[in-house]
């Protein structure tokens, strides 16, 4: 089974459009969706839901009034500065640790097990989709990312998908990182304007850090040919195959707007020809074929 | 007044209107760019660097001779950062959320603190305009605590603009946690919509005024500005999607130096929000 990985690290570039366009082409994939934190795959995709768990993070401290004595230990403690001076914690800042909880001398700190998302298996016209939602301003995104991909690699082996194609989150950090270990390889939209090509760099460095093979397909490439010409120099210089160049084409938005991927809305205009290319570049690089 | 600029989906303008408004506005200004896992606001307003720290975030170090494998870290630490086994402690630093747990619970006193990189910290300025920025080391998973080390060198009494990162998880929350308000950049495009609102109840959460950018502002559909009218969140300024701005950000040039009519119009959002501000409004 293969796993491909659709990255950006700047936000934007045109991942979930790709995505979605290559789920088109691909017959029989499994999708999964890793950007929990602002999830948009589904729009395309209209998934019919078919199981809904939530997602369990770590504790937050609750402090019990009755039971504080208002010794200031927790206070003290705290690295995070989420406990008031009237002993109420402030839930968005409290980091999870459980240190007051430890140091209470009175036992008054209560630790409950925070829900913070919910994970989903539906079902899409391309085939099965995990996705999930984590709640708003909540943390351990990374976690629940792991968890995603692991439910996804578990259903492709039950029902014999051989591919799994991911959309992943934008930047470099936690999420990110838990989008791209263990992957088959990482396909980087790079948009050619200068913050495309430096977060590209940072998002093939932190696939290099992990092992994880890399090639990159430039979209919008017609917006500035002196910048693709960079990417693709870039790339060359690296070893990384290029697998395409999709022109800026407003059908993107018009699909969006329908809920459609491009192929479905306009399978025949100049994106459309470009991305069917893509795809059969990207099954041919050696990541894929070996 | 310190501004943040936010947006949930990402690529939809944040930089370009962080920087435009820093250069726009007259008097002294501060940019912070916080998407410290990305930054990308140098790139356009190219700053001369005097100052790069590097930032690190404490994490343990155990002295084997005095520890006694007695388990008391390895015990609190929630985020399995520390296993004993045998006569040795292993410690994961890259698990570590620097919470001093175990140091503080050590009976034996094996363990000081040391630091674990998370990246460096920049400032420079140009052009009346006082920058810094966050760059996370690449292999570092956490953002937050490089973002907080941005955040303090906002200078009291000023105009401070956050350049924040996108989603709506805990990075964009230690960016725009205790601003005095919240710009918010969309794409009128159901991705856009559907992050915005996301975006929006983040900031709801966080109990600031908020108001709203619309850039391409001709592309997708009207269901932005439905939205923002149903949630009575002011529009303050709307972009639209013009070849020469594309072609301008693609090579890292600000919008407002081409099409200067631009500069009064930034300016007028600043009052806009000042105004706002004032009144406390977008606050539920």
């Amino acid at each position: 089974m293969k796993e491909l990985v659709i990255l950006s690290g700047k936000g934007g570039t045109g991942k979930t459009s790709l995505t979605a366009a290559f789920a088109t082409l691909a017959a029989g994939c499994l999708l999964c969706d890793a950007d929990v934190d602002a999830a948009d795959l589904h729009l395309l995709m209209q998934p019919d839901i078919r199981k809904r768990t939530d997602f369990q993070g770590g504790g937050m401290a609750v402090i019990d009034l009755q039971r504080c004595t208002g010794c200031g230990t927790c206070i003290d403690m705290c690295r995070w500065s989420a406990i008031g001076s009237d002993f109420v914690v402030d839930q968005i800042a409290c980091e999870g640790c459980g240190v007051c909880v430890d140091f209470c001398p009175e036992q008054a700190v209560d630790f409950p097990v925070k829900t913070c998302g919910q994970w989903f298996v539906s079902d899409t016209r391309f085939g099965p989709m995990v996705h999930a939602r984590l709640g708003i301003a909540e943390e351990n995104s990374g976690k629940l990312v792991t968890l995603v991909r692991q439910q996804a690699r578990q259903l492709a082996e039950e029902k014999g998908h051989d591919l799994i194609l991911t959309d992943g989150p934008p930047g470099v950090g936690c999420p990110v990182i838990a989008s791209v270990g263990g992957a088959t390889s990482v396909v980087i939209v790079a948009e050619p304007t200068v913050s495309g090509i430096h977060d590209m760099a940072r998002a093939i460095e932190l696939c290099r850090h992990f092992n994880v093979p890399v090639m990159v397909c430039i979209n919008k490439f017609d917006l500035n040919l002196d910048n693709s010409a960079t990417i693709e120099r870039m790339a060359h210089d690296g070893g990384l195959p290029v697998v395409g160049r999709v022109p800026f084409d407003p059908a993107f938005t018009r699909a969006m707007v329908q809920g459609k991927t491009l192929l479905e809305f306009d399978g025949n205009g100049p994106a459309g020809e470009q991305l069917r290319q893509v795809w059969a570049n990207i099954m041919r690089t050696p990541a894929m074929t070996t | 007044m310190i501004i943040s600029i936010a947006s949930g989906k990402g690529g939809t303008g944040k930089t370009t209107v962080a920087t435009n408004l820093a250069v726009s506005v007259d008097g002294p200004v501060q940019l912070l760019d916080c998407d410290v896992e990305e930054p990308n606001a140098h790139l356009f307003l190219r700053p001369s660097i005097q100052e790069t720290k590097t930032v690190t975030t404490p994490i343990p170090e155990i002295d084997l001779e005095k520890c006694n494998q007695c388990k008391k870290c390895m015990e609190i630490c929630r985020f399995r950062a520390i296993a004993v086994i045998g006569d040795t402690v292993l410690t994961f630093p890259e698990l570590c959320h620097s919470c001093g747990g175990c140091m503080a619970v050590c009976p034996e006193g094996a363990i000081i603190e040391t630091g674990r990189e998370l990246g460096v910290l920049e400032t420079g300025t140009v052009n009346g305009v006082s920058f810094v920025h966050g760059r996370l080391r690449v292999g570092e998973a956490m953002s937050p605590p490089l973002i907080r080390a941005v955040r303090d060198r906002t200078r009291a009494g000023g105009l401070t603009l956050i350049d924040a990162p996108p989603g709506t998880s805990c990075p964009v929350i230690a960016a725009m946690k205790d601003t005095d308000f919240v710009l918010l950049v969309t794409e009128p495009t159901p991705f856009g919509l559907h992050d915005l609102k996301l975006a929006v109840e983040a900031v709801k959460i966080l109990k600031i005024p908020m108001g709203l950018v619309i850039n391409r502002a001709d592309m997708g559909d009207d269901r932005v500005r439905t939205y923002a009218r149903s949630e009575r969140i002011p529009i303050l300024m709307e972009i639209p999607f013009d070849r020469q701005i594309a072609e301008s950000y693609s090579r890292g040039e600000m919008f407002t130096l081409a099409l200067p009519e631009w500069k009064a119009r930034f300016r007028g959002l600043l009052e806009d929000i000042k105004t706002l501000v004032g009144k406390g409004a977008g606050t539920k």
